[in-house]
This record gives structure tokens, C-alpha cells and sequence, in this order.
């Protein structure tokens, strides 16, 4: 029961108090590319949430079984981005064999989530956090659920400010930042919820 | 083979402000936001992302007719991952101190976007000496806009710049100008003066 407890707080602490995107700065890129409307960002968020919980098992194995056990720590950030970009090329054939509807749907934003600095992020977290296996998921799938969270509200914020009198030279890539950070003014306010 | 020094000094300035990775493409942000509490260390992200775009830009424009079409983005990928890793472990053993306050960022530059984006677009097509001025442009384009912000930041936050108290004791710092939140309005802010400059420099 302790356990479950442990999980539990990690998964809340990892989506809200430690959101990936507006406390820890990770997969900025997306977040201010892909979230013109919260139709696309949410299946941008969808697909990285899919990505992030594989990539985190599957790094965690192969850092664990294959690079520590041999020790060769040097080839860790070579074997992760190697490890992410197959992951994400067999989700791809995947879902594309299986389900059209999903492909047509995440198919555009696949390649995308390879250079995405969150995945790598993620990859890079779990080794120094010194995370179990079980841990490792559930802080890859809190990781997406967080990312998700957070693009989706830039972009609802965003489709309304379409329609504001936003000053000529804050419009585009200015206004987003500035709203960004009045969000993670907002997330500050969970930072007291738990204490991990 | 002469070379052309306009064609070279115009490669150089191009990554100084029209085609400025941060203002004017907007790729690479992650580290912009996230290490830039400090002058110094935005300083040393700068450099550090620098001197892999322009190692990088090296090797790849001399074997680009070596690498085969469809593999040549994981291949730039593994490229960029050794000179990353040959700068972590630089880093950790001269500057531990900068190594701890860059923490992830710092094996991060793989995934960034601004490398592996020039790479595609300058260093596969070109010869070798315009794709070393176009990573020392770059480089140096990305890394000034770093420190920029890091010395806004750390002077309202800190009410220092690069580790030396500028304001005394009468100033309250302002502490959230070095949290996350910081990050996002003065970068918001800075683009916007930035645009404003370029649209009355037309």
C-alpha cells in the first residue's frame, strides 16, 4: 500500500508540480509549434504521452540491463536517441498497420516527437532520479499526461486570443511566451501540494 | 577553388540577426529558457551548443557525399551525439561547476533543433569553409541572445550580472524573474522589442 501511495504522488507531482513543459522547460518547441488549436494539440499530446510511456520502459531496461551491467555510460546519450527514434518509427508502422483512423489522426505529428526534447529529457531524468522500473512508467506516462495538460490550455488560451487587440509586434511568438508565463505563474501554486 | 569572402562574411552575418535562431526562427528554446537564470550560465550553454553546431558542421559538409539520402538524419543524430558527449565529459571534468548548473541540459543539445536543423538546411549542401561561417554565425547568434537574457534575468532577479552585486542594498530583488514564469515574459518581451527594432530598421 506504501508503494502504491509512492506512485501515486509521483504521478500527481510529475503532471502538476513538476510539469515537464512550463517548470522543467522541456518540449518548449512543440508547445509553441503545434498548439494553434487544441483539436491538434491534443492529439500532439496524445501521441507524445504514447511515445513518452514506451520510451520510458524501454530506456530504463536498456540503461539498466545493457549499458550499466557493461558499464558503458558513455554511449548513453548515443543509445537513447537511438532507442527513441526506432521506438517512434515502429510506433508509426505500427498504428498505420492497425489503425488508420488513429494514423490519420497522430501520423503527422510522429516524426515530430523524435527531436523532441522532452522525450530525451525524460530518458536523460530517470537514470539520475535513480527511478524502479514500475516508477520509470509511471513518470514517462505523468510526463505525457503533464505535456498534454499543458498544450492544450496554451492552445484553448490561444484561440481566444485570435481574437484580441494584441499589439502588432507582440503578435505571433511574443504573446504566446508571455501568456506561457503568467501559466507557469499559475503552476507555481501547486508547487506547496505535496512534499516529495 | 577560390573562395568567395563576400559569400562568406554574408553566411556569417546571417545567423547574427536575419535569420537569428532564437528571435527569428524561434528553434531551440528549450535551453533558451531554461538555463538563462544566470549571464554566466547562458554564457557557457551558448558556447557549449556552439561548439557542437560548428564540429558538426564541420564533419558533416566533408562526408555529406559519403552518406546515403535516407539515412541521413540518423546519421547526422549520431554525429551530433558524440561531439555532445565529448562536451559533457569536457565539461565535467574542467568546469564541474558549470556541468552541475546546466545539469540535462547540456546532453539536451542533441535534441535540439537548431543543430540538427542546420545540418539539413546549410551543411549538407554546402562546401566546408561556408558551413564554418555559417556555425560561427549561428553559434554566435544563439549564444548573445543566451547571455542577453540570462544578464536581464539575473539583474532583476539577483541584482547581480555575471556573479558581481550591481545593485546594493536597496533593491528587493525581484525573485521572479529567475523562476520558469520569468523566463517566459522577459523572452516574450525581448522578441517583441526585437520585431520592433527590425520593422523600423525597414
Amino acid at each position: 500500500m506504501e508503494e502504491f501511495n509512492q506512485i501515486l504522488l509521483l504521478f500527481i507531482s510529475t503532471v502538476l508540480i513538476n510539469n515537464f513543459v512550463l517548470i522543467r522547460f522541456l518540449g518548449i518547441c512543440p508547445f509553441l509549434g503545434v498548439s494553434k488549436q487544441v483539436e491538434t494539440a491534443f492529439s500532439m499530446g496524445l501521441a507524445t504521452t504514447f511515445v513518452m510511456t514506451l520510451t520510458a520502459g524501454a530506456t530504463w531496461l536498456i540503461n539498466t540491463f545493457i549499458l550499466e551491467a557493461l558499464n558503458l555510460p558513455f554511449l548513453q546519450y548515443v543509445s537513447f536517441i537511438i532507442v527513441i527514434a526506432s521506438l517512434v518509427q515502429f510506433v508509426e508502422m505500427f498504428i498505420k498497420k492497425t489503425s488508420p483512423v488513429l494514423y490519420k489522426a497522430l501520423g503527422i505529428f510522429l516524426p515530430l516527437i523524435t527531436t523532441n526534447c522532452a522525450i530525451m529529457g525524460l530518458a536523460l531524468l530517470i537514470p539520475l532520479n535513480g527511478y524502479s522500473f514500475i516508477a520509470s512508467v509511471v513518470f514517462g506516462f505523468g510526463a505525457g499526461v503533464g505535456f498534454t495538460l499543458a498544450i492544450v490550455l496554451i492552445a484553448g488560451l490561444r484561440e481566444k486570443l485570435e481574437f484580441g487587440d494584441v499589439p502588432e509586434v507582440l503578435k505571433g511568438v511574443p504573446v504566446t511566451l508571455i501568456v506561457a508565463g503568467i501559466m507557469a505563474m499559475a503552476f507555481m501554486g501547486f508547487s506547496g501540494l505535496i512534499s516529495m | 577553388m577560390s573562395i568567395d569572402f563576400k559569400e562568406l562574411i554574408k553566411d556569417f552575418t546571417n545567423g547574427l540577426w536575419a535569420e537569428n535562431p532564437i528571435i527569428r526562427l524561434v528553434i531551440g528554446m528549450c535551453p533558451t529558457l531554461a538555463v538563462t537564470n544566470t549571464a554566466s550560465n547562458g554564457l557557457a550553454m551558448g558556447l557549449a551548443t556552439s561548439f557542437v553546431l560548428i564540429m558538426s558542421e564541420i564533419v558533416i559538409s566533408i562526408i555529406k557525399k559519403l552518406i546515403p539520402a535516407n539515412v541521413r538524419i540518423p546519421s547526422y543524430i549520431l554525429i551530433i551525439a558524440t561531439f555532445v558527449t565529448f562536451t559533457d565529459y569536457f565539461l565535467k571534468a574542467f568546469f564541474p561547476g558549470i556541468a552541475a548548473s546546466l545539469s540535462i541540459f547540456i546532453p539536451l543539445i542533441v535534441v535540439n533543433c537548431l543543430i540538427l536543423g542546420r545540418q539539413e538546411a546549410f551543411a549538407s549542401k554546402n562546401p566546408t569553409h561556408r558551413a564554418i561561417a555559417d556555425g560561427l554565425g549561428m553559434g554566435i547568434g544563439f549564444t548573445w541572445v543566451l547571455t542577453l537574457l540570462g544578464m536581464i534575468r539575473e539583474l532583476f532577479g539577483m541584482g547581480s550580472m555575471f556573479g558581481f552585486q550591481l545593485l546594493g542594498e536597496w533593491y528587493r530583488p525581484m525573485v521572479i524573474m529567475v523562476l520558469p514564469a520569468g523566463a517566459f515574459i522577459t523572452l516574450g518581451i525581448l522578441v517583441g522589442i526585437m520585431n520592433q527594432i527590425s520593422r523600423e530598421g525597414k
